[in-house]
């Protein structure tokens, strides 16, 4: 579905990505990973063309420097790490304009895109919530909210840079668990993930980065080794195993 | 049944009935002010039967004298249609801006487009030797002014994003006097031809005629039309631009487009009534706090309300000194300023 070959983004005279290659098949959730200024967010920017990049880059067979924004839009959803969400308009409202690419020029929304916005705030539980402000609603609401505009956009793609920072625990997983189940409908995930332990329980596949690099590759259980870990993040850190899936667990020098 | 009732909730507020009803109730009510006050005051019934009068086979009586007639027809509604359309244009310039710039202080006056545009047709004044009717007159002010809103939002730039609201407007200040010490020197040197210049640059609707609101209705009809049509986008351009780039919009193709309008029709605003400040700041910043932010009720309420707000300015400038005559960029600056002061302090 996601086809990226020998990226290359350059950001004011440093390489920010270098040379990165991935495939993400569809329905599959892939996580980067990897230590601040990795390049973990340049990869997700380039792939909807919000910064110039080298190397290819590929959706769902297309080349992205092809695609009209428009077309790239109705391919891929994006959700940045801080959001702007203009306090002052309603969740309807917001959520609206993730039709925006389904939508000519000067057009206004039409009843298919009202239904389509119903279904996707109603699948997040935000139904009650349409006609609220922004302004009125906690960190965990609006993360839905955020969720819903991209669901809107009817993307088989969904790209999330960093989704549950900024939210505690329980909202944390609330956010992950829903992505998941979104999955089931036919979405394929490349997101960009902090923490390591969640990562590990959702992740299909991580891909670890370090400047600019892939320098890992595989399902959790491999890639998040003390040795990967020690050796990227700097951390000392203890690893655990079980059924359900990999714990990583810091540990004091 | 459900599916229905989630549609339902589904809505982006637009302009509500009653708000439409009384914004048109606003704009009717300042067009019969400006229509009846005066050295001779005339009746809002007598204005509806002179103006029947002059419909042709309808046959209804004039009660106006052929004098009155002339003033009401000749001398004041021009006037007020002029101030109107100008009052209107300005208002949604200044909408259309705040969209595009993400700036709630812009302002075809504090961006510098107004004195652009004022440059522009004094220079066609001076050296094209255009008349103050003359067609060609929008088009040098709309140069003028483009050239100045350019400017200023690559000074913006240049001057830092940190406080990109406040810089915007410094250099929009900076652009401004830039070219008013321009201007001033070019009427200096032409004081013979442009006498009636410095008058005109103050703003002011005293020499209105049917032939100038016939040079600026056209311009201003565009360009209000492309900026009413854009209001969707303008709530889209509320995410930032690279959110709006992510939705699938052409960013800079759409800030280009808006600017163009905006500017091609405070250029023919300011080639017809000089320089008036803070009506595209007054008009769009009340209905945010009346009505919605939403730019779906902003941009057209703000060409309704824009448009009699100004009519009123009118009315005041005419009367308050009367027999003489205000300029009507005191009345606006004495309203907008302190207005713009609370803006000042509610926008971080």
């Amino acid at each position: 579905m996601i086809e990226l070959r020998d990226l290359q983004v350059r950001f004011a005279g440093t390489d920010a990505v270098r040379g990165f290659t991935v495939d993400v098949a569809a329905d599959e959730w892939v996580m980067l990973i990897g230590p601040n200024g990795a390049g973990k967010t340049s990869v997700l920017r380039a792939l909807c063309g919000l910064i110039p990049f080298g190397g290819d880059a590929s959706v769902d067979g297309r080349d992205v420097r092809t695609l009209k924004r428009r077309e790239l839009a109705r391919l891929i959803a994006f959700v940045p790490q801080s959001p702007v969400m203009p306090p002052e308009l309603t969740v309807a409202e917001y959520t609206l304009l993730g039709r925006t690419p389904h939508l000519g020029h000067l057009a206004v929304e039409g009843r298919r895109d009202r239904q389509a916005v119903a279904r996707a705030l109603e699948r997040l539980d935000l139904l009650p919530f349409a006609e609220r402000g922004l302004g009125s609603l906690s960190g965990g609401e609006l993360q839905r909210v955020v969720l819903a505009r991209a669901l809107a956009q009817d993307a088989p793609i969904l790209l999330l840079d960093e989704p549950t920072t900024s939210l505690d625990l329980g909202r944390q997983q609330q956010v992950l668990e829903l992505i998941d189940a979104l999955r089931a409908e036919g979405l394929t995930v490349l997101s960009t993930m902090h923490d390591l332990t969640l990562a590990g329980q959702y992740a299909d596949r991580l891909v670890l980065l370090d400047r600019g690099a892939a320098v890992a590759e595989g399902v959790p259980r491999e890639v998040l080794s003390t040795a990967n870990l020690s050796a990227y993040y700097g951390a000392d850190v203890r690893v655990v195993h079980d059924d359900d899936g990999v714990y990583v667990l810091p540990q004091r020098r | 049944m459900a599916a229905l009732e989630a549609e339902a909730a589904v809505r982006a507020r637009g302009v509500s009935r009653p708000w439409r009803l009384l914004a048109g109730a606003f704009l009717v009510g300042a067009l019969l002010v400006g229509l009846g006050v005066g050295p001779v005051g005339i009746g809002a019934g007598a204005i509806a039967e002179s103006a029947l009068a002059h419909v042709p086979f309808l046959h209804v009586h004039n009660p106006l004298s052929r004098l009155d007639d002339a003033v009401l027809w000749q001398i004041r509604a021009p006037r007020v249609v002029l101030a109107a359309i100008v009052g209107g244009m300005l208002a949604v310039a200044g909408s259309s801006y705040q969209g595009v710039f993400h700036n709630p202080l812009a302002d075809p006056y504090l961006l510098g487009v107004a004195a652009g545009s004022g440059l522009g047709a004094t220079l066609a004044i001076a050296y094209g030797h255009v008349g103050r009717t003359g067609w060609l007159l929008p088009l040098a002010s709309f140069v003028g002014g483009l050239a100045a809103v350019a400017g200023t939002y690559v000074l913006g730039r240049s001057a830092g994003t940190a406080r990109a609201a406040a810089s915007l407007v410094l250099a929009g200040v900076t652009v401004t006097l830039f070219l008013t010490a321009v201007q001033t020197f070019v009427q200096q040197q032409h004081s013979n031809t442009l006498r009636d210049v410095y008058s005109w640059i103050l703003g002011g609707f005293s020499t209105a005629s049917w032939g100038q609101v016939a040079v600026a209705a056209p311009y201003v009809a565009v360009s209000s039309v492309a900026i009413v049509l854009h209001r969707r986008l303008l709530d889209v351009l509320s995410v930032g631009d690279e959110e709006a780039s992510s939705l699938g919009v052409d960013v800079p193709r759409l800030r280009l487009l808006l600017v163009i309008a905006a500017t091609a029709g405070t250029a023919a605003a300011v080639a017809m009534s000089g320089l008036i400040a803070f009506v595209g700041i007054i008009v769009p910043h009340t209905i945010r706090l009346l009505v919605s932010t939403s730019y779906r009720a902003v941009v057209p309420l703000s060409l309704v309300v824009g448009a009699g707000f100004l009519v009123l300015a009118d009315v005041l400038a005419r009367t308050v000194i009367s027999p003489a005559e205000l300029p009507i960029g005191v009345v606006t600056a004495f309203f907008g300023a302190p207005f713009f002061a609370i803006v000042l302090r509610t926008s971080r």
